[in-house]
């Protein structure tokens, strides 16, 4: 099976680097942004399986970077990682073409179980 | 209670909410960093474990990390302990440079939220006054939210204080489109003009608009206020 392409986007940037490496460690393909303009930048130059977003980011938030980047790959699978998942967040999320919400702090186990999830419901799609 | 107070009281619950999920929202990126730490050396005992080398040095990287995130989250601790006092008494002596620099802290994640950047700049001498210290805040909290929804991306502010025979003022500076501030947006407020009638304060913009000056009293002529009564 190919490695899994993600595109993990968060402005804490010393999460990111760590999350990142413990991701590769577990053999996805990852790829880092710390702003929505990163990000979508990111998502120009390569086909993403997953997007794991935070909602809250200087400038533009986590839902409109959803939204933009749902339009230009309307493919890709969407988990939000957040500091407060509330249901209010969930439902906006959800409405925005997320399909999973979890909360930091988060098993990094547990997150990669939720990709592969999305990635194989990808494939039996196709 | 009479209209003034209850716009004060209300708005003065909205603006320690605010604070309080800023601070809470970066308390949580703080655990879920050193959650991530504490699973990467997780990590490397699963690979010593296997007989994989574990470089000692990576080690003690991590280690520095955590720590280092322990110390942010101890001050981002020590701040909110700060504010939540800020509520204990209706009349204090303030130290207006402290206070400035507390609050571009305070601010600062809701800042940055914005695309904005707030520092306080130093005065040459400590200016003092006695006033209502949530207030105040409050009050100069409002006046940079209502600064920064008209800001552009980049924009820095800062704050400063001044002293002169009028009183003292607590100058926000760096600002652009204050005249449409004023003039289209109603600012200030019925919020901030409740604020300032209970601190006896004013408003207004100088410096070609480049500034919001609140002008402060050194102490309450109030009764009730010099008195630390009304909380």
């Amino acid at each position: 099976m190919t490695e899994k392409k993600v595109l993990l986007v968060d402005d804490e940037r010393e999460f990111l680097e760590v999350l990142g490496t413990r991701m590769r460690n577990r053999g996805l393909d990852v790829a880092t942004a710390d702003s929505a303009e990163e990000a979508i930048r990111k998502a120009e130059q390569k086909n993403f399986d997953v997007l794991v977003l935070d909602l809250n980011m200087p400038k533009m938030d986590g839902l409109e970077t959803l939204k933009i980047l749902k339009r230009n790959n309307p493919d890709i699978h969407v988990i939000i990682l957040t500091g407060h998942a509330t249901v209010e967040n969930g439902i906006r999320a959800t409405l925005s073409g997320a399909e999973e919400i979890l909360e930091k702090p988060s098993n990094v186990d547990m997150l990669i179980r939720k990709i592969e999830k999305l990635v194989t419901k990808k494939m039996v799609k196709i | 209670m009479n209209p003034q107070w209850e716009i004060i009281g209300s708005e003065g619950f909205k603006f320690m909410g605010k604070m309080n999920a800023s601070i809470s929202h970066e308390i949580k990126n703080v655990l879920a960093i050193i959650n991530e730490h504490a699973g990467l050396l997780e990590d490397f005992t699963l690979m010593a474990e296997k007989g994989m080398p574990v470089d000692p040095e990576r080690l003690k990287q991590v280690a520095g990390k955590i720590q280092s995130q322990i110390q942010r989250a101890d001050t981002i601790v020590k701040n909110m302990n700060t504010f939540a006092h800020s509520v204990d008494e209706a009349k204090g002596t303030v130290e207006l440079g402290g206070l400035l620099s507390f609050m571009a802290v305070l601010t600062e994640r809701l800042a940055t939220m914005r695309g904005v950047t707030i520092s306080a700049v130093a005065s040459p001498e400590p200016i003092t006054i006695t006033t209502h210290p949530f207030l105040l805040q409050t009050l100069i909290w409002f006046c940079l939210e209502a600064v920064m929804e008209n800001a552009v991306t980049g924009k820095k502010l800062h704050l400063s204080a001044r002293a002169d025979e009028q009183g003292v003022q607590v100058v926000i500076s760096g600002l652009e489109n204050t005249e449409k501030l004023f003039s289209s947006h109603g600012f200030p407020g019925r919020r901030e003009n409740a604020l300032l009638e209970a601190l006896e304060g004013n408003a207004a913009v100088k410096g070609e608009g480049g500034e919001i000056v609140l002008t402060l009293p050194l102490t309450f002529s109030n009764p009730a206020m010099a008195k630390g009564e009304v909380s």
